[in-house]
Formats: C-alpha cells, structure tokens, sequence
C-alpha cells in the first residue's frame, strides 16, 4: 500500500453505515460553543451521495419550520457523530434534487418495507 | 537553513483537530545523507550536500561513483546544498530525517514545475477568453497588443503567448500538518510545484 492509500484509510471510520438517497437519517453534529462540545441533532433525508473513500460526503435535507434545510456532510469527518438509519424509502434515481421544488405531500417519500440491504460485514 | 529533499506522493485532504478538511500534500522527504561539508576555510561558505534517492550504477558517471566511493557512501540519484549558519554537529555519513521539521511550523518548498510547452495567454496569464462564436475576433487570442502610430512598437513586459511552466518555483511558507518519522512521510497544507514522484527540496524556515 502506497503512502497515500494509508494515510487515506487511517482516516477511514468504520462505524458509518452505508447511506443511500432516500434513507432518512439522524446525524449527530459535534457543535463547539466557546469552550463546551454538544451534540446536536439533523434528522432529513439524504438527497445525495458522491465521492468515495475519504472524500465521500452526503447532503441531507429537511424542512424546518417550513424552510428546506440542507447540510453536506463529509462521511468520514471527525464532527460526525453517530449516524442512525431511521427509514429507507423508495426512491428511483441516484440524487433527490427534484424534492427542492416540491412541498407537502408531493415532498414525501415511500417507504421500503423489505429491507433487502445489509450491512456488509466489516473487520 | 537545512531543509530536505523528497518526492512529491501526492495530495489528498485531512481532518484537523478541529474536525475540518483541509487540502494536504504528501511529501516522502528524506531520509538523506549527508555528503560534503562546506567550510569557510576551505571553501569561502558553509553548506551542507545532502543526497537522496537510489539509481542504478551504471546511471553515474565513473568520476560521481568515485566521490561515492571516496565517502564510503551508496551512490545516491540527487544532491542538493543548503546553506547553513554552521556545520558543527554535522559530519559526511550523517542521516538526516523528517524529525528536523516540527507540526505547525512552516516550510519553504520548491520544485520544477510542470511543462505546459508553448502556451497562449489564457492559460499562461489568466486572460479572459472572448466569444468562441459569433465572427471573426474570439476565442483564445491575445488581442490588441498596442497603440500604432505611437509607440510604433510593443512596449517591453508586454504579456504574450510562449513558454509556460518547467521552471523551478518556490512556495513559501507552507504549513507542516504533520510528521511521520517512520514512513518518512511529510504532510503540508497547500499545493506543491512539481509532478507526482517530481524532486522536491524542502526548507526549514528560520524563526
């Protein structure tokens, strides 16, 4: 393994779950205030996922108060917290751009019932 | 001051302490020998030579094998000198290695950068491009290069096409992110000149 390669899966975490579009999730967010650390909930639905290795980020999005919210996030960065699948839905293209034109009702997604997706056995 | 030669792995980015992804380039600096001493008696400065990297033999001349040889030394591919203030404490044989740079101190580092042959002045001096339709002037040319009748020439620095880049360029004050003496392994924040695997000629920064 080049220098490169290690430096890049030292960085690696191994504790995220493979996201896709459509998943809602619950994202805790390391907020420092001054000198204190909390944690602070985002709860939306991932609307996209690029890259790969450590450069892999996903956007999440969520109306707050009757504003769209969205936040990126690198996968693998140390201000992730916990990342918690709450709901995988139906969804059929790779990036929910389209959820930013649409609100209420036409805004939902259906969920998966099955879930034919599993976690791939890490060591 | 002393710094190191090294080869460029390549960029990549970083988490900080912070928790932010910062743009990094991964240098393999060092180790490096030490293979001649430049003294004020002898030679009017001080400087240390320092070599690094391994080629094959028969890539040396006979009279570079020799200085090797002389040394009791391998044959090393790249020799470069750093001025120094003194060379006490230094001696030929001598390894030097990553650990003479410290995290959050800053670097000079510098390189050839890539040759980009004969290049137009957009991408040589960051000229605007014009319409790449719609008639006759557009796309990629310079433009008016002056007045006629007066100057009746082209005033001198005046900024045209030619060769770009295959130049040696030093960047100053890089941040060190961090060290790895083991894998001899250096990690600045920014960009470096040069190609992957290109030669790099690492500086400590005084103060």
């Amino acid at each position: 393994m080049g220098l490169m390669e290690k430096i890049e899966a030292a960085q690696l975490r191994s504790d995220r779950p493979e996201l896709r579009p459509g998943d809602t999730v619950e994202v805790a967010v390391r907020v420092i205030e001054g000198d204190k650390e909390r944690q602070q909930k985002f709860r939306g639905e991932v609307i996209n996922v690029r890259g790969a290795g450590v450069r892999k980020t996903f956007t999440v999005r969520k109306i707050s108060d009757g504003i769209g919210v969205e936040r990126t996030f690198p996968l693998h960065s140390p201000v992730v917290g916990e990342i918690k699948v709450l709901k995988h839905s139906k969804v059929r293209r790779a990036k929910l751009f389209y959820l930013r034109e649409k609100t209420g009702k036409a805004a939902r997604l259906t969920e998966k019932k099955t879930v034919v997706r599993e976690r791939a056995p890490k060591e | 001051m002393i710094g190191l030669l090294g080869r460029k792995v390549g960029m990549t980015q970083f988490f900080d302490e912070r928790g932010e992804a910062i743009p990094v380039t991964i240098i393999e600096a060092g180790p490096c020998t030490v293979t001649e001493l430049r003294s004020t008696q002898r030679d009017g400065y001080t400087a240390v030579q320092l070599g690094f990297g391994t080629n094959k033999e028969s890539r040396f001349t006979r009279p570079a094998l020799g200085q090797f040889k002389k040394r009791n030394l391998p044959p090393l591919r790249h020799l470069r000198e750093f001025r120094v203030e003194s060379i006490e404490g230094l001696a030929v044989g001598q390894s030097l290695d990553v650990s003479i740079f410290e995290k959050g101190r800053h670097v000079d580092i510098q390189g050839v950068t890539k040759g980009r042959g004969f290049a137009g002045v957009v991408k040589r001096y960051g000229f605007s491009a014009g319409h790449a339709s719609h008639g006759p002037t557009a796309g990629k040319q310079p433009g008016s290069i002056g007045a006629s009748a007066y100057p009746s020439r082209v005033v001198k620095g005046k900024r045209l096409p030619g060769h770009m880049g295959n130049v040696n360029l030093t960047i100053k004050n890089l941040e060190v992110v961090a060290i790895d003496p083991e894998q001899n392994m250096l990690m600045v924040r920014g960009a470096v000149p040069g190609p992957t695997n290109g030669l790099v000629v690492v500086k400590k920064r005084e103060g």
